[in-house]
């Protein structure tokens, strides 16, 4: 009843002009955004981060804007699957399999229209599973301290890399790598500069914003570089023809069962740690084939084959906002993203953003619900419109991107030292991505590090310099289990995932959800 | 191959992330841990996973060839040059030509480029500074154009509600 109440308060702060404007800006973009290939959740969300910033906005106004192109990003990916066959971000791979070829059968307008709905149900009821699940996770996790929370630190780096990761000691570097470079800058607790090597530039640390923007948004415009003119250029590809665009009911009908089950596994996929939007909708569409596949016609342009895994990227889309929100530690790319967003606006996040700071997290909840039916209402009948936008050739796209992604960082920082690092950035994750490094352990590492290490050492503190603390507690041994747990089951029956994930697509460039 | 070379790099970065680590002043207020230990943890992980890769590399990616390594090196030091042009030659000039620049290596006509390249800066510029007001690096072109923006706001500034912040005032 309590939740309810929140709620409600939630949507007075929602409700104004402002509010509502940015949400539906933020789903148009979104959509844009997801549509186009090359541009995602998380480095659209990344560009727009140092924006929202400079604009001067407020902590939920930032954040309406910002959640709602994350959920746009996510119903737009499904638009290029469908017509080009090139998934706009890596959640939106499994639809290619039967969106595609219900395309090539004529049926684009109405696989375009339908993935919409699943979206949309998968998306809605997810909202409500974070409405409900979130503030039971925060009562546990009040019972945590220092110890508790460097062990679940630890968790979500361990995890991270998903089950579906393939080399964990490269998941491990990654994870250093950026732990290392949040070290630099003065130490917090006892004022010295560490690893600054004297440049004063540097005794404030590196803002993980520019980490962000030069690993996401800048390293793509290389990938396009390296590209450009091989069959993996993706601008000589002519568009399909769109047709009817509104679905029979029927054919709607046939669908439901098939949303209904693929949403709550896409749901449990996003809340738990090291799954994801990408992995939601793989399960979701291979439990789908097992259970109605009987005439074998997944893959050739079945219905049910594009309802299931767009319900299911869209409920661990809203699933992945539950750990974010409820314990400050993101599961996925785009919400260690969003988290940043938090960070950038002086708001901790974690189980005391419920009780200090209860306007941002229903005002997003509520702007959550809000979004979700401006973007029913944009993809169905604009649909062609969006269709459009793929028109717009990388060679224009990529260069926009860049310049953009710098004059967000100007805003923020006014000085050629912060865009060189950014562009530094962008060298290092082209290298990084080519070596098959994961780059979202890096961006968690710059984002969580202080606050992980400031744990650690209170937890020492405490205990007056015993370090046996870490693992002093029942809570932290069970942390410290899942987290090695889920280290080291990838290693085992990684591989085998990642083969069936890719079994029917070749790896497209584009950065995990 | 390519994860051994990468190996020995990172096992390199790890020692000289130790070792610069030890030499963080301690300064004579300090907890139970100090600022040196977790550094040094994470070069431990650091050296670790790199050692790793020397002992089991992943088979070799598929490099670009020297001539498209080159291509993101020049457009690397393009950027490198933008971004010290800025503050000198305000925002439209230097954008105009990197974007220009980046549009042709990415496929664009020369004469194509020119055009995509000048509407690229004039649109960033129009938007992000005379619509939502950032603060971007400005020079004679960029203050006459704020100016213009300005003196149309002032037009309107004679009614009874005060004019919307087209072109902000100075940063």
């Amino acid at each position: 009843m309590e939740t309810l109440s929140n709620l409600g308060d939630g949507f007075l702060i929602a409700m104004t002009w402002q509010n509502l404007f940015l949400a539906l800006m933020g789903c148009f973009l979104g959509t844009i955004m997801g549509a186009l290939p090359g541009l995602g959740p998380s480095n659209g969300v990344a560009i727009l981060i140092p924006l929202a910033f400079t604009l001067g906005l407020g902590a939920t106004p930032s954040l309406i804007l910002l959640t709602s192109v994350y959920y746009g990003a996510m119903y737009g990916g499904r638009i290029s699957s469908i017509l080009l066959n090139i998934p706009g971000d890596e959640p939106a791979m499994m639809t290619c399999l039967d969106g595609y070829p219900m395309a090539q059968k004529g049926r684009a307008g109405e696989a375009l229209a339908l993935s919409g709905v699943a979206s949309f149900v998968g998306a809605f009821f997810a909202t409500w599973g974070l409405v409900l699940l979130a503030p039971q996770l925060v009562k546990v996790a009040l019972l945590f301290g220092p110890a508790e929370y460097f062990a679940l630190f630890t968790l979500a780096f361990a995890t991270l890399g998903g089950i579906a990761a393939t080399n964990q000691a490269k998941s491990a570097f990654a994870a250093a790598l950026g732990l290392g470079l949040a070290m630099v800058g003065v130490d917090t607790q006892t004022g010295v500069p560490r690893l600054t090597f004297g440049e004063v530039h540097l005794y404030d640390g590196i803002d993980f914003l520019i980490a962000i923007v030069g690993l996401f948004a800048l390293s793509e415009v290389f990938v396009f570089l390296e590209h450009r003119g091989t069959d993996r250029d993706i601008s000589t590809k002519p568009p399909t023809e769109v047709g009817k665009i509104i679905p029979s009911w029927s054919l709607i009908r046939s669908c439901i069962p098939t949303m209904g089950r693929t949403t709550v596994l896409g749901f449990i996929a996003g809340v738990l740690p090291g799954a994801g939007a990408s992995l939601g909708s793989f399960i979701s569409y291979s439990m789908e084939k097992r259970l109605v596949d009987k005439d074998k016609t997944f893959g050739t342009g079945d219905p049910r084959g594009v309802a299931a895994p767009e319900a299911g990227n869209n409920a661990a889309a809203g699933g992945a906002l539950v750990p974010m929100l409820a314990l400050g530690v993101p599961g996925s790319g785009t919400t260690a993203v969003l988290l940043a967003v938090l960070l950038a606006l002086n708001i901790t996040p974690g189980p005391l953003l419920f009780t200090q700071n209860p306007d941002v997290v229903w005002g997003l909840i509520a702007a959550l619900f809000i979004g979700n039916f401006m973007l029913l209402a944009m993809n169905i009948p604009m649909v062609g419109l969006f269709t459009r936008v793929l028109l717009v050739p990388p060679r224009i796209l990529m260069p926009i991107v860049a310049m953009i992604s710098f004059v967000g960082i100007y805003g923020i920082s006014g000085s050629p030292f912060e865009l060189l690092m950014m562009v530094g950035f962008g060298v290092m994750g082209w290298v990084l991505r080519k070596l098959d490094v994961p780059l979202v352990p890096v961006i968690l590492g710059t984002l969580l590090g202080n606050e992980m290490e400031v744990n650690f050492r209170r937890a020492v503190e405490i205990s007056n310099g015993d370090y046996s603390v870490l693992i002093g507690s029942p809570l932290a041994i069970g942390l410290w289990t899942v987290a090695i747990v889920g280290f080291i089951l990838p290693i085992v029956i990684g591989g085998r995932i990642k083969r069936r994930m890719h079994m029917s697509r070749d790896e497209e460039g584009s950065i995990s959800d | 191959m390519s994860d051994r070379i990468f190996g020995g790099i990172g096992l390199v970065l790890a020692i000289i992330y130790a070792w610069a680590a030890a030499g963080i002043q301690e300064s004579f207020l300090t907890d139970e841990v100090g600022p040196k230990v977790f550094p040094w943890i994470i070069a431990t992980i650091l050296g670790l996973s790199s050692a790793w890769f020397l002992i089991k590399p992943d088979p070799d990616p598929e490099w670009p060839t020297w001539g498209r390594v080159a291509e993101i090196g020049l457009a690397a030091l393009v950027l490198v040059i933008y971004a010290e042009a800025l503050p000198a030659f305000g925002f439209l000039l230097p954008t105009a030509v990197a974007s220009g620049y980046l549009t042709w290596r990415l496929g664009s006509k020369p004469v194509e480029s020119v055009v995509i390249g000048v509407v690229t800066a004039l649109g960033i510029y129009l938007i992000f500074r005379s619509l939502l007001g950032l603060s971007l690096p400005r020079e004679g072109m960029e203050l006459a154009i704020d100016g213009f923006f300005s003196s149309l706001g002032d037009l309107f500034a004679s009614d009874p509600e005060p004019a919307p912040a087209t072109a902000p005032q100075g940063d």
